[in-house]
């Protein structure tokens, strides 16, 4: 090894709220040498261009917003000494646990680590992955690239604007731009319900009287230097546009908010195996991939809807890597959880079950593939139930969670474990 | 007066400024567009073609031929990505072995050296992600790869680097010959030349039947693309053809000198060769043909789609060098659809050299060569990145997370000899924004830089210059007028 690598027990890629947590978590437990990296200039990730309210509302029953909610953590990782470096971007990690990074201050920094905590969060799909047709003028943004614009840089993307996408961030910055003075024309989404959460449906569409057309999408971009507008058309059950059904809308701005695409490159070349259901690491109860010592947490494994979450698993993950590190690591039976009818990306999809000690409770989580009133979450072995819960409602837009307490973990040990959403409760 | 004027910053008018850089005299490249390599020459497949396909005995065969030739060589000063790829023809059935066995000869009537007819099981262990149900194939070996807006931006620098003028975001309305001397009209005021070379590509007839008896007919022929992200290692190492059959031309799958993947392009004739759309029947078209070479083709790799304008001539050959029918002085490069990029150093070199002949003028002697483009820190090795950062800290900054590109290579784009003015200009020089994300990460932190480097505010910031605003205005600021 070249004698300027930098050795380290714990590195944490990315400093938003799942590498904050994950560090904090990881120091608790006895981790000394730590070191967190962040491409930004602050601390927070994501969080920072969220200025609106909603957060923390399990973590800390109080309803903050995104700058605040990340400055617990913030503070927290100050008090422990916490030696997280911004302005440094991870350009690689090898299988073997070595992560290169490059900053204005240091230049080129190798790390050799004994554990790396994978936090990078997520990015938002462009335009281009959806082939829009259509001309390429400038006003066509990423809904997030617009929040970026008018919270952290102070200027408005546009006037009349367009939305595709009833994504979280797509509501939100149909009130941004309307209280901005935007006139916000309709939010496009393509399938018969929202991906958003209920509550911003509520408060940022129809509290603005902005219309939400479900099963519609844009069919054409026009204008050649400025977006001069967009043709929309409603969609059959094949999400087909219907010919006949087009309608041009004037507008200057088009915002996309049509998905979040778990930031894993670096986990590539780090060999870490991917999920094609959550296009995040494959993990196992420990949130370890299948390189052993790399871990995931975050939007980076599975986009989050609320960030409470991201921070409950991401404190887990690091906990699991300090127990990595500090040795202490029972022998276990691995249990495969598969997604069954109307689920889709149940994380973790592993599960290793210690086989001398009581197992502690697991939370499963995923997302229905439809919208389902009245049915029951089902996790089954291939030879019993071990639960069947029923749910008032299950959307894609909320994330849905199932714990396995010890009892019926020590049941399917070693076993295939099947959720799944069904109409009646299995016994 | 100048003493010659291009018009046309693609790249054939670019490789003609490029050899007129060598020689003295007053030299202007006048464009439309914002910035140079906006039309064609932006939009292509990217292919170093061989020469086997253009018909022996045509303009579009010899220069196609002597260029291919020398492309690599050409390349090399101006550190302009090139790689010898090789490319195949795929033949599906027995009628297809008839139309390959033609294009061989062709291609030996030429002069191109070392194709062959090869059959499945080399086909596909050449390329094994092919549709296996390939017949068999022509494998070129001498096509190549070159990056088609870095070699037009690269001639630009070194012609500008010589002496040259680039006159952009100019549109030259009307040609006339009076007094002695070429008018060329622009919004801006006349401009005069003792010679022009009329390099206009989509526009270049229109300007043409301005100017000569004799009559030519430009026809717009729109190719649309799939990009797809870049895979390592890569799905394919070359070019893949379809041999053209009773129903068409087919589509080409070929990797990028930065290792994406391209499918397409149509061929659809259009009214208005100033509309580069893409559409949806065109862009299914070009994914059903694409199917064909690759069925594993997954649509979650694309990246962006597009598309370019090809100037057909109704002749369907190059015309090149001095205008007929028109006065002296007057020079053209017309219907330069592909393999124009392909014969851009045969091109340039020919017109350049007739343009200054005709007028006398001598070589320079205190010629400026090429300074090669700077290796990309995406490519450098840890040694490199160390060594560059040593020189210039602005490298230690990821500006572009996709594609790795750094603070220090955003700023050199800008700083160019033609350097970048708009989001798109750092785009094509740098890569930024180029990636998988498509600049929704990088356009913010690439704005502040530009401003920072013009000397304007952010609200100043087009995406392709001209009215292509990004922002409408502050908050709590006064609003632009947009
Ligand atoms: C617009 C929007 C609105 C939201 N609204 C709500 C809400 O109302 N309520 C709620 O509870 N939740 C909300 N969320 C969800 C919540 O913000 C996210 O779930 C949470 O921020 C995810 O945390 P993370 O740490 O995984 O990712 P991020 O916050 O994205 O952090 C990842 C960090 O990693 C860094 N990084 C990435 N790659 C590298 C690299 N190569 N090198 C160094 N650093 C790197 C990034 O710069 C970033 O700081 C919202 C999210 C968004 C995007
Ligand atoms: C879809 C497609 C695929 C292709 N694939 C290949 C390939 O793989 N290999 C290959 O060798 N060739 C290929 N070609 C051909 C190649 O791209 C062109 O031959 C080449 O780019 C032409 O360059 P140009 O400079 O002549 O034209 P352009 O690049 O179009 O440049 C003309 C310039 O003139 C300017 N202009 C026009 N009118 C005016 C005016 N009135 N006043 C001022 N400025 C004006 C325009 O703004 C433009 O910048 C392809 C072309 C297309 C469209």
């Amino acid at each position: 090894m070249r004698d300027d690598r930098i050795p380290v027990d714990l590195l944490v890629v990315g400093a938003g709220p799942a590498g904050l947590a994950a560090a904090i978590a990881a120091r608790k437990a006895g981790v000394t040498s730590l070191v967190v990296l962040e491409r930004e200039d602050e601390q927070g990730g994501i969080l920072n261009q969220c200025i609106h309210n909603g957060f923390g509302l399990h973590r800390f029953r109080e309803e903050l917003t995104g700058p605040e909610y990340a400055q617990r953590d913030i503070d927290e990782a100050q008090a422990l000494e916490l030696d997280i470096r911004t302005g440094t971007t991870v350009l690689d990690i090898t299988p073997d646990k070595l992560v290169t990074a490059v900053s204005r201050e240091r230049g080129i920094q190798v790390f050799a680590a004994k554990a790396v905590i994978l936090a990078m969060g997520c990015r938002e799909r462009p335009r281009g992955a959806l082939a829009i047709p259509g001309s390429r003028p400038a006003g066509v943004f990423s809904a997030g690239t617009a929040q970026k614009l008018v919270n952290m840089a102070g200027y408005m993307p546009g006037k009349r604007v367009v939305i595709l996408g009833s994504g979280d961030i797509g509501l939100i910055m149909a009130r941004r731009m309307a209280l901005q003075g935007a006139q916000v024309l309709a939010c496009v989404e393509l399938m018969p319900y929202s991906s958003g959460l209920n509550r911003n449906i509520v408060q940022c569409l129809q509290d603005y009287d902005i219309p939400l057309l479900l099963s519609h999408t844009v069919v054409d971009i026009h204008g050649r230097e400025r977006l001069s507008g967009v043709t929309v058309a409603a969609v059959g059950e094949d999400r087909q546009p219907l010919p006949g059904t087009e309608k041009y809308l004037a507008c200057d701005t088009l915002l996309l908010s049509v998905g979040l695409i778990p930031e894993n490159e670096l986990s590539l070349s780090a060999g870490v195996q991917l999920s094609p259901a959550t296009q995040g690491p494959v993990v196992n109860n420990l949130f370890e991939t299948n390189i052993k010592g790399v871990f995931a947490c975050g939007n980076v494994l599975h986009v989050h809807d609320l960030v409470d979450y991201v921070s409950r698993e991401s404190a887990q993950a690091g906990q699991a890597a300090a127990d990595y590190l500090l040795g202490a690591r029972p022998c276990f039976l691995r249990s495969r959880v598969c997604d069954g009818q109307g689920v889709r990306g149940t994380v973790p999809q592993l599960l290793d079950i210690p086989c001398e000690q009581t197992p502690e409770t697991v939370e499963l989580m995923f997302r229905p593939d439809r919208v389902y009133q009245n049915h029951h979450v089902t996790v089954r072995t291939p030879d019993e139930v071990l639960l069947s819960q029923r749910r008032m409602i299950f959307t894609p837009g909320e994330m849905a969670e199932v714990k396995l307490g010890p009892a019926m973990l020590e049941q399917a040990r070693g076993k295939t474990i099947t959720v799944e959403i069904t109409k009646e409760k299995q016994a | 007066m100048y003493d010659i004027v291009i018009i046309g910053a693609g790249v054939t008018g670019c490789a003609v400024a490029y050899r007129l850089g060598q020689y003295a005299g007053r030299v202007a490249v006048v464009d439309q567009a914002h910035d140079v390599s906006a039309g064609a020459s932006k939009a292509n497949s990217g292919i170093v073609h061989a020469g086997y396909d253009a018909k022996a005995g045509t303009q579009k065969a010899r220069l196609n031929v002597k260029g291919a030739l020398i492309m690599e060589e050409y390349c090399r000063p101006l550190g302009v990505p090139y790689v010898r790829s090789g490319a195949m023809v795929l033949g599906f059935h027995e009628e297809d072995r008839a139309t390959l066995e033609a294009l061989y000869h062709n291609g030996l009537a030429n002069g191109v050296k070392g194709c062959r007819l090869i059959g499945r099981e080399e086909v596909l262990s050449m390329e094994p992600r092919l549709n296996p149900q390939v017949l068999l194939a022509l494998d070129v070996p001498a096509s190549a790869l070159v990056s088609p807006y870095e070699l037009t931006l690269a001639l630009a620098d070194s012609a500008a680097e010589n002496g040259v003028q680039f006159l952009l975001g100019s549109r030259v309305t009307q040609l006339a010959y009076q007094q002695g001397a070429w008018q060329l009209t622009t919004p801006g005021g006349v401009l005069t030349a003792r010679a022009v070379i009329n390099c206009a590509g989509g526009d270049a007839g229109r300007l043409h039947n301005q100017i000569s008896t004799r009559q030519v007919h430009i026809i717009a022929r729109r190719g649309q693309y799939y990009l797809l992200d870049h895979n390592r290692p890569a799905l394919f190492t070359r070019t893949i053809f379809q041999a053209p059959t009773k129903m068409g031309k087919g589509v080409l799958v070929t990797p990028t000198t930065h290792g994406n993947l391209l499918l397409g392009p149509t061929a659809e004739d259009i009214d208005d060769g100033a509309d580069t759309i893409t559409t949806r029947d065109g862009l299914k078209n070009v994914l059903e043909k694409a199917r064909l070479t690759f069925p594993g083709v997954s649509l979650r790799q694309v990246i962006t789609t597009f598309s370019g304008n090809r100037a057909h001539e109704a002749g369907g050959d190059f015309i090149i060098g001095a205008v007929e029918g028109a006065p002296e002085g007057a020079f053209e490069a017309i219907g330069i659809e592909s393999p124009g990029l392909s014969a851009a150093p045969a091109i340039g070199d020919e017109l350049g050299d007739l343009a200054a002949l005709s007028l006398n003028l001598p070589k320079k002697t205190d010629y400026i060569a090429p300074t090669p483009l700077p290796k990309a820190f995406s490519a450098m090795d840890e040694d490199e990145r160390r060594a560059a950062y040593q020189k210039d800290p602005d490298y230690g900054r990821i500006v572009c997370r996709c594609e790795q590109v750094t603070e220090a290579e955003v700023r050199r784009a800008i700083r160019r000899p033609v350097g970048a003015t708009s989001l798109d200009g750092v785009k094509f020089r740098t890569r930024a924004g180029m990636g998988r994300c498509q600049s929704g990460f990088c356009s913010t932190r690439v704005m502040e830089i530009l401003a920072e480097e013009l000397g304007c505010g952010l609200p100043g910031i087009t995406k392709s210059g001209g009215k292509s605003w990004v922002l409408s205005g502050g908050i709590g600021k006064a609003d632009q007028d947009a």
